[in-house]
């Protein structure tokens, strides 16, 4: 009963904020639509102004509507609200020496974990056969005897 | 021994990252108003909405920019601290009544006292956009020539008048206009 009400919860749809705005064609619906999915809702950080129901959220989606019907490009749009918000308000910042660490940061840890990866296996390679053929030599010697001796036990 | 010092100083950078990251309000944007013209407008005044305040009426003078609202609970907080400056009289200060009704802010104003020189109304949130505004309360401090200087989000504190505004607003009012 628990796991199929677990998985009635996943059914239940993805439910984004509702606006009745009307466009004049698919294109614009489609900017509007890209638009409202990148730009941040700056009052509840994680959630785009799409998907948000904050007032802010709200009257920044009428802002982009209005400025859609006005004729204005994505790009305005955007660099409309990064006027009055900062690059804090694109989900998609622009790469420039201030967002740097964001862009490149993952890249170094890759690199460094590739790098630790590498360094720890060619470790463990170099030094463990070396040590395990003189071992194994040892046991199968070991072994040897033991079996010779059986034999002889047991034909006496 | 290189075993043992490697972990530490990784685990030391780890450590100081995640204090600083700990200690970061994700609140406090940057403002990217700070050393820009504040933004213009031209709004109806709360208690007389057939005059207008535009930003030209402000010029040469240093002025606050207060954003407040009476469903705002940190501006209740924030009040007794303002009505402490404006007895000062040290600086202008006007009031952005954001997103509210004109009624209920009046009412406000009356049972909390009013520091504003001159409340505005921005019931539709748009003065508030072009301000950059995401987060009741919030101050600027604008100069003469009309730039954005500094920028508050949240409630302004007694310690933050002293320390941060009040040498500030002196320095601004020494400014050329």
């Amino acid at each position: 009963m628990k796991i199929l009400l677990f998985f009635l919860l996943l059914l239940s749809p993805v439910v984004n904020a509702v606006d009745t705005y009307q466009f004049n064609n698919p294109e614009q619906q489609a900017a509007y639509d890209s638009l409202v999915s990148e730009l941040r809702c700056l009052v509840c950080q994680n959630q785009t102004i799409g998907d948000s129901n904050a007032e802010l959220a709200a009257d920044l989606r009428r802002q982009v509507y209005e400025m859609l019907q006005q004729g204005k490009s994505q790009a305005d749009i955007q660099q409309f609200m990064t006027d009055r918000y900062g690059d804090f308000v694109l989900y998609n910042p622009p790469f420039k020496a201030k967002t740097g660490l964001l862009w490149l940061g993952p890249v170094v840890f890759l690199a460094v974990g590739l790098l630790a990866v590498f360094l720890f296996t060619r470790r463990k390679k170099t030094v463990l056969p070396a040590d395990n053929v003189a071992e194994n030599a040892e046991k199968l010697a070991a072994a040897r005897r033991l079996l010779t001796d059986k034999d002889t036990e047991n034909l006496s | 021994m290189l075993k043992f010092i490697i972990p530490l100083v990784l685990f030391a950078i780890l450590a100081v990252f995640l204090a600083v990251g700990l200690n970061l309000n994700p609140h406090d944007i940057p403002s990217p108003f700070i050393n820009k013209p504040a933004p213009v407008f031209s709004a109806p005044k709360l208690t007389a909405p057939t005059e207008k305040l535009s930003t030209g009426d402000l010029k040469g003078q240093v002025w606050l920019f207060n954003v407040w609202a009476s469903w705002c609970v940190s501006c209740r907080a924030e009040h007794p601290v303002l009505n402490e400056l404006a007895k000062q009289q040290a600086v202008t200060i006007i009031g952005l009544n954001y997103k509210d009704e004109a009624d209920a802010a009046k009412k406000w104003l009356e049972s909390l006292g009013n520091p504003y020189n001159v409340s505005i109304m921005d019931q539709d949130g748009r003065i508030g956009i072009d301000w950059g505004v995401y987060g009741v309360p919030e101050t600027f401090v604008v100069d003469k020539k009309g730039v954005i200087r500094l920028k508050f989000t949240g409630p302004v504190t007694p310690e933050a008048v002293q320390q941060t505004l009040l040498p500030l607003i002196k320095q601004l009012q020494a400014e050329q206009s």
